[in-house]
């Protein structure tokens, strides 16, 4: 009997350690690119010709990132992305908060109509080129207010905030009700404080959303191109043969740089929301949960 | 989802129907200030494009309003018989459903496998570690992604290639074959979402009663026979709800990772409906024929969703709704 539970214990330790080693193997595959690019931003232009750079930067260089901070063209880019995202998430944050916040009224007059009008907008969406002749009538097109006022309601993230605001207790409010508290003032002092939670969430997904979003400054803007945001410009830098030629064309004749060059890039574009999300993970992890499990 | 649970609590409160009077206004007038904007906003961005929806049906016109615009030929639905004469169109109508088939096939269940392995972790914080790691490809765009994807996957200056060919095999066209492209195409987008998505999956399973674990122990069940009968068993419901909403998809397609990760080489295999759209209707300004399409599209979308969830409900499951 003893010597049973031995053999189990021993077996499940054992069991232990296969699942750890599987989750190293599968956290080097999420890391092992990045870390390859980085690598690759680092080296020196010899031994990325020569193919001889894996996971450790060969031949320590800094030029490439030098490159990218001294060209005006990407800072202006990361700027104007930086001040867009942040626009963004805060009207976003405003507007979702502001339909979220009545609809946890159960008598309101209207609620039902409100919530019927928000639910088709998830099932049945106009498509591209309606929405593009939109922005065309409303005379978005070229505009900068596209990146802007098009996206700043996410239902989804509404609907999260919903639940988030139903988990509050109703007798909280119900008590300022009685002391004669407005309902502008309940959402602004007992809603919003008890909300940080939802709020560093959702403030994360509009953010990211932001910052990672090209579609729409793809469709349109055409000619205006100083309102890219960052990921356009990487995504023509990436795919445009003619801007590689015009770096080397501007002193950097060696051959290889540009491969250092876009890895730079990729790098300098990713490393604002990779320094953040960890920080938020316990609230996003909440904030998923909110939205997707059926109550 | 969330009514659910706010008609419960209606029904134990005293209701009280209060007549909507000038009083009743008074009273709430803040709350409906509040909702002036959103409701302007959906009105204007997502009803409004609803009406545009006309132009499938209808000769496009630059110089004209939507209304003013003579109807297509063959009863209004020249444009949709158009679309499915168009090679291009059908390819990338075979390309959207394949690659979401694959997706569907290949990608659904590596989230749900994830959980089930992150479950079984006995040390907090490596727990913890590993899925900050693994969340971590959800935060990228896909611009980044493709630009990882280049310096991992490219033919001679990719880091497999060099590896491949430093063991003296011919490289592997990951990025510019067919077929090859579509397998990259799968792995990065399950590499992109495996972690995140199995957020949903580990929730469910922390609601799962311990009881039935320590009941499980005593009975001498082993690790696997757990995940098997409880752990399983306990997230179904969750699975059944994300599998009706990824059939609801099948015909749907984002653009940024097509977009991103597409190129000349593999089009035949890469085009989906969402990048024909953008080339045939923004660039090739083919107004009608690329709103026929989308409508098509946006349509079978909610007849598929709608038919995988009668299906769940068919087989006893609750379903989205």
């Amino acid at each position: 009997m003893e010597e049973n539970r031995m053999i189990h214990s021993f077996r499940s330790k054992v069991g232990d350690w296969v699942f750890v080693i599987i989750c190293v193997i599968i956290s080097l595959i999420c890391l092992l690119p990045m870390v390859n690019l980085l690598a690759r931003s680092l080296s020196g232009v010899d031994y990325l010709v020569k193919h001889e750079v894996y996971l450790w930067p060969k031949g320590w260089n800094l030029e490439a990132y030098k490159t990218v901070l001294d060209d005006a063209k990407y800072i202006r880019a990361f700027v104007w992305t930086a001040v867009l995202t942040v626009i963004c998430t805060i009207l976003s944050l405003f507007m979702t908060t502001i339909c979220a916040y009545p609809l946890i009224f159960p008598h309101l007059k209207g609620r039902g109509f409100v919530n019927i009008l928000i639910t088709i907008t998830m099932f049945f969406n106009a498509g591209t080129i309606p929405n593009y002749l939109l922005m065309k009538d409303y005379g978005l097109l070229e505009n900068p207010l596209v990146l802007i006022v098009p996206g700043c309601l996410s239902v989804y993230n509404m609907i999260i905030m919903r639940s988030f605001f139903y988990g509050i207790p109703d007798s909280l409010r119900e008590s300022a009700e009685i002391d004669g508290a407005s309902f502008f003032r309940i959402l602004a002092s007992i809603y919003v404080p008890l909300s940080k939670p939802v709020m560093a969430t959702l403030a994360l997904f509009y953010a990211v959303g932001r910052w990672n979003g090209y579609y729409d400054a793809l469709m349109y803007i055409k000619k205006k191109k100083e309102l890219y945001p960052l990921q356009l410009l990487l995504y023509n830098i990436l795919n445009n043969i003619n801007q590689v030629e015009v770096a080397t064309q501007e002193g950097f004749s060696q051959p290889g740089l540009s491969e250092s060059l876009k890895a730079a890039i990729v790098m300098f574009s990713t490393i604002p929301i990779l320094c953040i999300y960890p920080f938020l993970q316990k609230y996003f992890i909440h904030g998923v949960t909110l939205g997707a499990v059926k109550e | 989802m969330s009514e659910v649970k706010a008609k419960s609590r209606g029904n134990k409160e005293v209701v009280t129907k209060k007549p909507f009077n000038m009083s009743y206004i008074r009273r709430y007038w803040q709350l409906y200030a509040l909702l002036v904007l959103p409701v302007v906003y959906l009105i204007m961005f997502k009803y409004v494009p609803m009406w545009y929806v006309l132009i499938a049906f209808k000769k496009y016109s630059i110089v004209q309003k939507i209304w003013e615009m003579p109807w297509a030929k063959n009863h209004g639905f020249e444009y949709f018989i158009k679309a499915f004469k168009t090679p291009d169109f059908r390819t990338s109508l075979k390309n959207t459903i394949w690659l979401n088939l694959l997706d569907l096939v290949v990608g659904f269940p590596v989230p749900i496998i994830f959980a089930l392995i992150l479950n079984e972790l006995r040390f907090k914080f490596f727990k913890k570690t590993v899925q900050t790691i693994a969340y971590m490809p959800h935060f990228l765009s896909w611009v980044i992604i493709y630009g990882l994807a280049i310096q991992v996957f490219a033919p001679t200056t990719g880091l497999i290639n060099i590896l491949v060919q430093n063991l003296g095999f011919e490289p592997i066209p990951f990025l510019n074959e067919g077929h090859h492209w579509v397998r990259t195409y799968i792995g990065l987008g399950i590499w992109q979402s495996f972690g995140w998505n199995s957020i949903i999956y580990l929730a469910a399973i922390a609601g799962i009663s311990p009881e039935l674990y320590e009941a499980a122990s005593v009975d001498g069940a082993g690790r696997f026979s757990k995940m098997w009968h409880i752990t399983l068993p306990g997230i179904k419901p969750t699975i059944i709800v994300l599998l009706i909403m990824a059939l609801g998809n099948i015909i749907g397609s984002g653009f940024d990772r097509p977009f991103a990760l597409q190129n000349n080489l593999v089009m035949k295999n890469a085009e989906v409906i969402a990048t024909y759209v953008y080339k045939a209707g923004i660039k090739g300004s083919q107004f009608s024929l690329t709103t026929a399409v989308g409508l098509f599209q946006s349509v079978v979308g909610v007849i598929f969703l709608l038919l995988a969830n009668w299906l769940a409900r068919k087989f006893g499951e609750r379903g989205l709704w």
